[in-house]
């Protein structure tokens, strides 16, 4: 078997030949115009913009659509390929949602690793005042690195989770287009590449939110930088479209919206702010690659018209905020509400009780995404923008801890009074909610104009944006792993090494999390390299190197969970169909889940969670009719 | 139940055959994927709108005059005028390809598709020659991109538009060579459907875009 029967090798392949046909292709055009034919930055983004393409038609998840417009039929194959070993489906383009979520979640996990290994360098840096090891252009793209590479790495989990899981939760053989959930995951892997690859050809220094001027200015990575952005964003909207699609349509029989496993609320909403807001990162961006490559002065604010008024005629940095939060903001929900949804889902499981107040847990999903597209200017309260804008937008943010607030009460409902099993998942789910309320109670103080003038910058907005991203995604999505291991691989993973890294990971974010907003309060500001050891009372030096070695510490927890989930995955005990006694409909089929998930389409007979209630069916299978 | 049978059409619709007969199980399927497929086209225009709402957010945020209010540079009026006639002209083609081929006249389903992808290329050909300027040996434009913001927004609105209209040309004549070679029935032909509605998308984008750019505001002078 040859190297090139993967489809992720040809992809590979087909994205070097993209880059250097893109390249000549530029150099040929510039000489017919006359011009000198090298020139570094139209080459290499004419070039990056063909090695995407170079990447889908060789990974072949183009194939069938090319099919399609010569009026070729193109039945959809199930199963493993036929003439190629089984495990080769994972490494190429296949149709099958649950391939697919598998896919997603380890190029997830793989880019959680590198931001990860991104974040240790720069702390290390950071452990001591002074510069150590890293140059200051390189710790400046090192920090922007580490958060468009996690903000890909959780987008990446997020799609995992809803495509894995939704079908199963709603009894679907799949997903409504199962071709297009396919192109949604491969659009990820020449999108990191390219991230990654831009850090080879000058970084990009003004941090992830890429502001105007520094970003129309910075060093040609900006331009792979915003090309990889495109990529995942294209695989946000297509593939939150396909979620929206399969939820309202191929739900089963007697399965209303408010019957639905409360995860797939969590995975609606989501989807509506992916598929709608996503559009304006990639407009703002385009408008600084287009600024960068022909000179669109959509933010340079020299003006044409100097004799009338310096201003008229001139690009307006300001604006590129706007559009890039309208994004930016809503999309932190992006990250948490799936992880909130996980939240949700494990607890009645875990505590033997119904879910408390489902119809409120579900609403107030779509009530923060429905907020969250009125709060972005929070992120722009020193930007200079109009003073009479703070007012609403400060009343904005906070409405958005109602919602939440009511999903808290509603968790603390659940396990009140029931019978809790403090299994791995069950300690990441409540790990997840104290994590959280760090970070949800920090929020108000940011989100308040007079009190967010001495944090705005600081490290104190970093421990707050950690908390809410660790409780809001990366506990319930470990959670989750550890939950869901034994449905996709049908083995049990080690539970000692799982509390193990429970009991390690979760007093060390905590310790990170509180560290990095007390340094901020005593006047570390974010994104720097070097800091005044006098901060603090001289104490600031201590309070870095317990947040670093913090990093460690939960960095060397992730490693546990992966070792474990590798040796679990060869040797578990086998784990049976359901060792959590979950009601879901994925817990009812055999683990692993077979090609055809379910054997005969299910009917929906009672209420998801009622959990502890005698003779409380919640789905039933038309032909057995038996349970 | 047809809710859970998938796209891949009746080898593995075990759902469809609950209460139809095997000849028409085929159909049912092909009508649940049409709704599904048109529910997905019409996310994918949502989506697609918040893109162009950015852009006209850009228009009236960025064309300011030194007091403030709102102005526009000067652009050929006749020639915005032809475009957009010329366009909304293609939607009405369009709808005449579709009707037609859902009574199966199929030569009329052809010259309707030809006409209509006339059309659009000859709004595209006035877009680039005649208010771009791209041949200044022909038609010497208004505008270079490096105007200011003016230059910035007229071919950033414009141009991404164009190249809406330009994949809908690419589509419309893609399902005219598949319709000449037989495909698409009275019964079944979810892809010109979806190049119709496509194509009446982009020609409404344009109707919020020619105001925003030819009409509202008063003019200014760009000096070059």
């Amino acid at each position: 078997m040859s190297l090139f029967t993967l489809g992720i090798a040809r992809g590979l392949l087909g994205q070097v030949l993209g880059m250097v046909i893109g390249m000549l292709l530029t150099c040929a055009v510039r000489i017919l115009l006359g011009w000198e034919a090298w020139a570094a930055e139209p080459a290499w983004t004419v070039g990056a913009v063909c090695s995407i393409i170079g990447f889908l038609l060789g990974v072949g998840s183009l194939d069938d659509w090319l099919k399609w417009t010569r009026g070729i039929p193109t039945p959809l194959h199930h199963g493993p390929p036929v003439d190629k070993p089984a495990w080769t489906r994972y490494f190429s383009v296949d149709y099958n949602h649950k391939v697919i979520g598998v896919q997603y979640t380890v190029w997830g996990i793989l880019l959680l690793m590198v931001g990860g290994t991104v974040a240790m360098i720069f702390r290390t840096e950071l452990a001591r005042s002074g510069l150590q090891f890293l140059g200051l252009d390189l710790y400046n793209s090192f920090i922007g690195m580490h958060g468009m590479i996690m903000i890909f790495a959780i987008l990446l989990g997020v799609g995992g989770m809803a495509n894995y899981l939704v079908p199963l939760m709603i009894g679907a053989d799949d997903m409504a287009f199962p071709r297009l959930n396919a192109l949604g995951f491969w659009f990820n892997v020449p999108g990191s590449i390219l991230l990654l690859l831009s850090l080879f050809i000058g970084g990009w220094d003004a941090g992830w939110t890429a502001y105007p001027p520094l970003s129309a200015r910075g060093p040609i990575g900006y331009q792979l930088f915003f090309l990889g952005v495109f990529a995942i964003g294209l695989s946000s909207i297509v593939g939150s479209l396909n979620l929206l699609v399969t939820l309202l349509r191929m739900r089963p029989e007697g399965m209303s919206l408010f019957r639905m496993p409360i995860f797939c609320w969590a995975v609606f909403a989501t989807s509506l702010i992916q598929l709608t807001a996503t559009q304006l990162i990639g407009t703002s961006f385009l408008m600084v690659s287009v600024q960068r490559a022909i000179g669109m002065g959509f933010f340079d604010p020299r003006g044409i018209l100097g004799e009338v008024s310096p201003m008229v005629g001139g690009g307006d940095p300001v604006l590129f905020q706007h559009l890039f939060w309208f994004y930016s903001h809503p999309a932190v929900y992006i990250f948490v509400l799936p992880g909130l949804g996980i939240v949700s889902e494990l607890l009645p499981v875990f505590s033997r009780k119904p879910l408390f107040g489902y119809k409120w847990i579900a609403l107030s999903s779509m009530a923060i995404a429905i907020v969250g597209f009125l709060v972005w200017g929070h992120h722009m309260f020193v930007s200079g923008y109009n003073d009479i804008l703070r007012i609403p937008f400060m009343y904005a943010t906070l409405l958005v801890a109602i919602p939440t607030g009511v999903k808290f009460f509603s968790w603390l409902g659940t396990i009140w009074g029931g019978k809790v099993h403090f299994d791995t998942p069950m300690l990441f789910v409540l790990g997840a909610i104290s994590v959280f309320l760090i970070g949800g109670l920090t929020g108000p103080i940011l989100a308040t104009v007079p009190t967010d003038f001495p944090l705005h910058d600081s490290y104190f907005v970093v421990g707050h944006f950690h908390a809410t991203m660790f409780g809001g995604f990366v506990f319930p999505f470990f959670a989750a792993l550890y939950y869901w291991f034994p449905k996709v691989t049908g083995r049990m993973y080690n539970e000692t090494l799982g509390k193990i890294h429970f009991f390690i990971m979760t007093p060390a974010f905590w310790v990170q999390t509180l560290g990095q907003m007390g340094v901020g309060v005593m006047g570390m500001r974010r994104r720097i390299a070097d800091y005044d050891p006098t901060l603090g009372a001289g104490q600031i030096e201590n309070w870095q190197m317990a947040v670093t070695i913090a990093g460690f510490a939960i960095a060397f927890g992730v490693m546990l969970m992966l070792w474990n989930f590798f040796q679990s995955a060869e040797v578990g005990a086998a784990a049976g169909d359901n060792p959590w006694r979950s009601r879901s409909p994925e817990w009812q089929i055999p683990s692993p889940v077979p090609e055809h998930s379910f054997p005969a389409p299910l009917h929906v007979v009672g209420e998801p969670y009622d959990y502890g209630l005698a003779d409380a069916g919640y789905v039933t299978t038309a032909s057995t009719g038996d349970d | 139940m047809t809710a859970t049978a998938i796209e891949h059409g009746p080898e593995h619709g075990h759902a469809a055959d609950d209460h139809h007969h095997a000849g028409e199980s085929g159909l049912a399927t092909y009508l649940e994927n049409t709704r599904r497929n048109r529910l997905g086209m019409w996310l994918f225009f949502a989506s697609e709108a918040f893109l162009f709402l950015a852009l006209l957010v850009t228009r009236f945020y960025l064309w300011r005059g030194p007091h403030g209010e709102v102005v526009r540079p000067e652009l050929d009026q006749f020639a915005g005028l032809v475009v957009t006639a010329v366009l909304l002209l293609s939607s009405y083609f369009m709808n005449r390809a579709e009707v037609s081929i859902a009574n199966d006249k199929r030569t009329d389903f052809l010259t309707s598709l030809l006409i209509t992808a006339f059309l659009g290329t000859a709004f595209l050909v006035g877009v680039v020659v005649w208010e771009w300027g791209m041949f200044p040996g022909i038609v010497k434009g208004h505008l270079k991109p490096t105007d200011g913001v003016f230059g910035a927004v007229v071919f950033g609105m414009t141009g991404m538009h164009a190249l809406h209209v330009l994949s809908g040309v690419i589509l419309i004549l893609n399902v005219w060579w598949l319709g000449r070679k037989g495909h698409f029935s009275g019964e079944r032909h979810w892809g010109v459907e979806a190049c119709a509605i496509y194509w009446h998308y982009v020609d409404l984008v344009w109707i919020f875009f020619y105001p925003a750019i030819y009409l509202i505001g008063t003019t200014i002078d760009v000096p070059h």
